[in-house]
């Protein structure tokens, strides 16, 4: 019997993400996490249009306007979620905070990856003398306290080139520190998964047919290594934002000037207990919920990526 | 028909058990010592497969079968001895210096579950080696090929935008040959390629193998449990023991008049319907796991007819007047001759 061609079911070319998708839609909790996530990116991506105020304008930073309360309390039409101590507009501030968190989370994990994603296809596909050496890098890595490493590194930069040119670079270097510090994780990961994929036929069909090894690590095995790599990057872009915020906490992260969500808190920390509470409060929950959201999505898909969890 | 395709002389393979070199360190009594243990995969494989033939390769569980396909293919490096493919020496080459014999050999994988890349579609599969090796071809005639090849192995053109999951365990298997065939190799070496398959789907892979060796005058080193499908198959067969050739020999010949002690007691293990009478030859203990180099006959543990100079000397392979060739001291001597 034949069958007119229009009603074969084409392939579709992301089976991955019909999966994900159609997952997606089952789970209600995996579902809000999402919606926050793509908020969060759409008010991170438009904040100069949403955002009540200018943050470049000079007007915008007024001393005679610091430390009013949310709408709420003060009854101040101009500011939502009141002024910080320098008289600043809390919800723009926030805005364009969540804007750097997020670029420095998502480019200091998009740095993890590439690297983590190279040095554990060589370890694993290569596998011998180039696998020790790179997994004990690895081990080394993971050694030291990401943390620290970080601190050291910022520490010593501001004080070799001053705080000016440190303040005007804060942000690569803030992407630098954290993105070198985490591969190993992504590295581990790839690692394991490419010594369970070596070992399949294809690979060695693809070796017979003589197609090198560079394009058989990433054309043949990359692809198929790729669910855990979406785990990872997803709950990394959480820890990077966590990090970053915490470097910040510390003043060793970005200048008040342009501050990210970590600087805010790191700022209204001080006023804390002298009444203002919403300056700290605030960004703080706004984070909070960020990561909150982010982990939430990445187990979810650890679990629904992974068919030996079984539920019931 | 009787040029030589494949010689292999001495081929030998040792895979080291402890592979990180630390663990090579031992202490023993009071030094430390460095001591590397390997299983002996081959222990001296000498093999001609001619043009045109059907060599199939049988011997039970772990006796080097697929790792001497490995070897031949230069998936795995031997440790000694050498490979010609018709008179020029592969084995040492590195891969750019291979790349031209690597059109000329393909291999067919034993489980067509993982031997198709399951994030590639049918199409992909195939004009990549395709047109790796033939960079000048249009995008045209690239689909004409494999449109073409697609349909000579029974598969539906339509079919080649599908992903290897949505094929059946035989469909995926003539993809895979497909896909071997793409090159225009006139060397198959096939591992098992039907031991995943149902008895009705095996016999049409058979066939198809059949049909492509007489289109394309291929010549096919086929390894298999399957003894059937030897005698359906080959035109000679070699037995395999723990990493050496026992016995060589055409067809028609082994199956009438097994030489070997181990010949014989494996054909005598093949169920039959004509008679009930012949009792399987029984063997006595398992196949020995090769972690030193045997002294004497790799099959003396568990042969019935050893001696003396079994435990002590490797039998050669010895040509016998019906164009069988064995190695045993037993068949050299006479004893074995009823």
């Amino acid at each position: 019997m034949k069958y007119p061609r229009k009603e074969l079911i084409q392939p579709l070319s992301g089976s991955r993400w019909n999966h994900i998708v159609s997952g997606l839609i089952g789970d209600k909790l995996a579902m809000l996490a999402l919606i926050v996530f793509v908020f969060y990116c759409l008010v991170a991506l438009l904040a100069p249009l949403v955002a009540p105020f200018d943050m470049a304008d000079p007007q915008f930073m007024d001393l005679m306007q610091s430390d009013i309360p949310p709408r709420w309390i003060s009854g101040d039409e101009r500011f939502l979620l009141g002024t910080d101590a320098q008289g600043r507009d809390l919800l723009s501030v926030i805005l364009y905070g969540t804007r750097l968190s997020l670029t420095i989370g998502i480019c200091a994990v998009l740095i993890q990856a590439t690297l983590g994603i190279c040095i554990g296809l060589m370890a694993g596909y290569f596998g011998g003398r180039i696998d020790n050496f790179l997994m004990r890098c690895a081990d080394i890595q993971l050694s030291f306290s990401n943390m620290m490493v970080a601190i050291v590194f910022l520490a010593i930069f501001q004080s070799m080139f001053g705080m000016a040119y440190f303040q005007q670079f804060a942000m690569i270097i803030l992407i630098l520190v954290i993105g070198l510090t985490e591969w190993p994780l992504f590295a581990r990961t790839i690692r394991a998964s490419v010594l369970a994929e070596k070992q399949k036929e294809y690979v060695d069909a693809a070796r017979i047919m003589g197609i090198g090894s560079r394009r058989v690590m990433f054309r043949h095995i990359l692809p198929n290594t790729l669910s855990p790599i979406l785990v990872i990057f997803t709950i990394q872009i959480a820890n990077a934002i966590v990090a970053e915020a915490a470097l910040s906490f510390l003043g060793l992260g970005m200048p008040a000037t342009q501050p990210s969500l970590g600087s805010l808190i790191s700022e209204g920390f001080a006023y804390m207990f002298s009444g203002s509470w919403w300056i700290c409060v605030i960004p703080s929950v706004t984070l909070i919920v960020l990561i909150m959201a982010m982990n939430l999505l990445g187990d979810w898909l650890r679990d629904h990526l992974n068919p030996r969890t079984y539920k019931d | 028909m009787n040029t030589p395709l494949i010689q292999i002389r001495g081929l030998e393979k040792a895979f080291s058990t402890n592979d990180s070199w630390l663990g090579q360190w031992r202490f023993k009594s009071g030094k430390l010592t460095r001591h590397q243990d390997s299983v002996h995969a081959l222990n001296g494989v000498d093999l001609t497969i001619y043009k045109g033939e059907t060599l199939c390769v049988v011997g039970e569980t772990g006796c080097g079968k697929s790792t001497l396909a490995r070897v031949i293919m230069g998936l795995t490096e031997p440790t000694k001895g050498e490979i010609d493919y018709l008179g020029h020496r592969i084995d040492h080459l590195n891969n750019r210096q291979r790349m031209f014999y690597r059109r000329r050999m393909q291999m067919v994988f034993q489980n067509p579950y993982a031997s198709l890349n399951p994030r590639m579609t049918v199409y992909q599969t195939l004009s990549e080696p395709i047109s790796f090796h033939q960079p000048g071809l249009s995008s045209v005639q690239l689909d004409q090929k494999i449109d073409g090849l697609l349909e000579s192995v029974g598969i539906s053109a339509t079919g080649s935008d599908r992903y290897p999951h949505e094929f059946s365990g035989g469909q995926r298997q003539r993809i895979s040959l497909a896909r071997a065939l793409s090159v225009e190799p006139d060397f198959i070496v096939a591992d098992e390629p039907l031991s995943a398959l149902d008895v009705s789907v095996q016999a049409q892979v058979l066939n198809l193998m059949m049909d492509k060796q007489e289109e394309r005058n291929l010549s096919y080193l086929f390894i298999t449990h399957d003894l059937a499908v030897v005698e359906h198959f080959a035109t000679r067969v070699a037995v395999m023991y723990l990493g050496r050739i026992c016995e060589l020999a055409p067809r028609d010949v082994l199956f009438r008049t097994p030489k070997h002690p181990y010949t014989q007691a494996l054909l005598s293990a093949i169920p039959r319907l004509d008679t009930t009478s012949a009792d399987p030859i029984r063997l006595i203990g398992e196949v020995p796991t090769s972690t030193k180099k045997p002294s004497g006959c790799v099959f003396q543990a568990r042969c019935p007819y050893a001696n003396q100079r079994c435990y002590e000397a490797s039998p050669a392979i010895k040509e016998q007047p019906d164009g069988s060739s064995v190695a045993c001291h037993a068949i050299e001597e006479g004893r074995l001759w009823k």
